[in-house]
C-alpha cells in the first residue's frame, strides 16, 4: 500500500502560515461563488416533471373507460406493506374478472413498485405523482375512483416498461 | 433642550440600530445563501425584504420556557445583560460631525465622553457575563461549556485588542472617539499608520463578537447552540439581537478607529453647502459600516472554525505579541520624530 503524504504545518511556506494571504485567497473564492448560476428550484411554481423511470404513486390503467385489471390480486400478494386490497367479480367483458373494490393505503404503501412487477396485465403502473397529502387516514385510502388513469396519461411510464422490463 | 436633543438623538440611532440589526440578519441570509448557489429567502414581501418583520413576529409568539433546574432569576437576567451591553456600547461612536438642524447645531454623536474608548473596552468586557450567565444559569452542560468557552476566549482577545488600541491612542494622543476621528482626515486613516494594529484589533472583534471563525461559544456541531441551548422564545430573541447588534457595533468601533470613521476625503475643500456635506459624512460612514458587516459575512463562509487549542495559540502566542510589538515600535518612531 502507497503511504499518503501527510502535510504537516512544518511544510507550510511562510506566506502560507501568515494566514491572511490565504484568507483573501479563499475569500476569492466565495465571491465568485456569489455570481454562479443558482440551484434553487421555486417550487410551487416551478415544477419537478420526473423522468418515466419515476415511482410515484401506483395508479390502475384505465383503457376504453374500464379498467385493464382482471383481479387475479398478484399485487396485493406481493405487497410488502400490505397496501392493496382487491375484491373481485364476474364480468360480462372478455377479461371474465373486474375488480369490485381496488384499495391502496398510500400511509402504507413505499413506492416500491414490485405490484408493478407483479402483474401480468399491466394493469397497475407507478405514475409521476409525487405530491400527495392528507388531511386524516381515511382520507389517505384511495379506491378506484382515485386510482384509475386513462392509458393516453400514462403512455411514458407504459413505454418505458415496454421497453426495459 | 439639550436634554431635548440628547433625547432625540438616542431615540432616532435605537430605532436605526435595531432595524440595521434587522436587516443585518437578512443581508447575512441573503449572502449566505447566494455564496451557497442558492436564492435565500425572497418570499415575504418584495424580494424578501420583509423577513426581518415575520422573524420578529414569530419570536414573539413563541413560547417561552424555561428549565426546571434553571436558576431563574440569572435565566431572566443574562439576555437583559447582553443586550443593554451591546446597545448602549453605540453611544460613543460618532457617526458624523456637526449638523445644523432648525437652527441648533447638533453633534452627530450620541455622549462625546473624553474617554470614550475606555467606555467601548469595558462594555465589551461586560459583555462577557451576559454570555457566562446565560451558560451557568441554564443549567446544562453544553450551555456551561459554551459560557466557559466564551469567557476564555473574550478574555485572551481582550488583551490583544485593549494593546492594539494603545497604537492608536498613541498615534492621536486622545481617549475620544470623535477627536480620533477627526485626526483622520484627508487620507490619514489610521489603517495605513497602523496596519498590524487593524488586523490584529479586527481578528479580536471577530473572537469579540463571537463571529465565524471564532463562534466556539456556539459551535453547533459539538455545543448544540452554546450559552443559548436553553433559551426560547423572545429571550433567544434578544440574544440573536445582541450578538448582530455587537457586530454592528464592532464594526462601528472599527471604522472609527482605523478606516476614518465619517471622513470623506477632500469633501471639506469641495464646496458643497454644510447641510449636504453633513448629510454626507453620515452616508460614508454607513456605507463604511456596511463594507466592514459585509466582510465579517463572506469571511464566515471562507474560514472554517478554529480548534479550542488552535484559538488560544492564535490569541496568546501571536495576536498579543504582535500588538505588543507594534505598540513598541510605534512609540519608537513617535519618539524618534517629535
Amino acid at each position: 500500500m502507497a503511504q499518503t503524504k501527510i502535510t504537516r504545518t512544518s511544510d507550510l511556506t511562510f506566506w502560507q502560515k501568515l494566514y491572511i494571504p490565504e484568507i483573501i485567497k479563499g475569500m476569492k473564492i466565495t465571491i465568485r461563488q456569489m455570481f454562479l448560476p443558482k440551484f434553487t428550484r421555486q417550487y410551487p411554481e416551478e415544477r419537478w416533471n420526473p423522468p418515466a423511470s419515476f415511482r410515484g404513486r401506483p395508479v390502475l390503467v384505465e383503457e376504453n373507460g374500464k379498467e385493464r385489471c382482471v383481479a387475479c390480486g398478484l399485487c396485493s400478494r406481493v405487497c410488502p406493506a400490505l397496501a392493496i386490497e382487491v375484491q373481485a367479480s364476474e364480468t360480462e367483458l372478455n377479461k371474465e374478472r373486474y375488480p369490485v373494490k381496488f384499495e391502496i393505503n398510500m400511509l402504507r404503501c413505499i413506492f416500491c413498485g414490485l405490484c408493478e412487477e407483479a402483474c401480468p396485465e399491466e394493469a397497475i403502473v407507478m405514475s409521476k405523482e409525487y405530491e400527495l397529502t392528507f388531511n386524516n387516514q381515511e382520507e389517505a385510502i384511495f379506491g378506484k375512483d382515485k386510482l384509475l388513469i386513462s392509458k393516453e396519461n400514462l403512455k411514458e411510464r407504459l413505454e418505458f416498461l415496454r421497453q426495459y422490463r | 433642550m439639550e436634554i431635548l436633543i440628547s433625547l432625540i438623538k438616542i431615540l432616532v440611532v435605537m430605532l436605526v440600530l435595531l432595524t440595521c440589526v434587522a436587516y443585518l440578519v437578512l443581508v447575512e441570509r441573503r449572502v449566505s445563501a447566494f455564496i451557497q448557489n442558492r436564492i435565500g429567502p425572497n418570499r415575504v414581501g418584495y424580494k424578501g425584504l420583509l423577513q426581518p418583520v415575520a422573524d420578529v413576529l414569530k419570536l414573539f409568539i413563541k413560547e417561552d420556557i424555561v428549565p426546571k433546574l434553571a436558576n431563574k432569576p440569572l435565566h431572566r437576567l443574562a439576555p437583559i445583560i447582553a443586550i443593554v451591553v451591546s446597545l448602549s456600547t453605540i453611544a460613543v461612536v460618532p457617526f458624523g460631525d456637526k449638523i445644523n438642524l432648525f437652527g441648533y447645531e447638533i453633534k452627530l454623536q450620541i455622549a462625546s465622553v473624553n474617554i470614550g474608548i475606555l467606555y467601548v473596552l469595558a462594555l465589551t468586557g461586560l459583555g462577557v457575563y451576559g454570555i457566562a450567565i446565560a451558560g451557568w444559569a441554564s443549567n446544562n452542560k453544553y450551555s456551561l461549556l459554551g459560557g466557559l468557552r466564551s469567557c476564555a476566549q473574550i478574555i485572551s482577545y481582550e488583551l490583544s485588542m485593549g494593546i492594539s488600541i494603545i497604537g492608536v491612542i498613541l498615534v492621536t494622543s486622545t481617549l475620544q472617539l470623535d477627536k480620533i476621528v477627526e485626526f483622520q482626515h484627508g487620507w490619514r486613516w489610521l489603517i495605513l499608520l497602523q496596519p498590524i494594529g487593524f488586523i490584529t484589533f479586527f481578528v479580536a472583534i471577530f473572537a469579540e463578537t463571537n463571529r465565524l471563525p471564532f463562534d466556539l461559544p456556539e459551535a453547533e456541531p459539538e455545543l448544540v447552540g452554546g450559552y443559548h441551548t436553553e433559551y426560547t422564545g423572545l429571550k433567544f430573541g434578544l440574544f440573536f439581537l445582541a450578538e448582530y447588534a455587537n457586530m454592528i457595533t464592532g464594526s462601528a468601533i472599527v471604522v472609527t478607529l482605523y478606516l476614518g470613521g465619517w471622513q470623506f476625503p477632500y469633501l471639506q475643500s469641495s464646496g458643497l453647502p454644510e447641510f449636504w456635506t453633513s448629510i454626507i459624512q453620515v452616508g460614508t460612514f454607513a456605507a463604511k459600516v456596511g463594507a466592514v458587516l459585509l466582510f465579517m459575512v463572506i469571511i464566515r463562509w471562507t474560514v472554517p472554525r478554529f480548534r479550542y487549542d488552535q484559538l488560544m495559540d492564535l490569541g496568546w502566542k501571536f495576536m498579543l505579541p504582535l500588538s505588543i510589538a507594534n505598540v513598541i515600535v510605534t512609540a519608537f518612531i513617535i519618539y524618534l520624530f517629535e
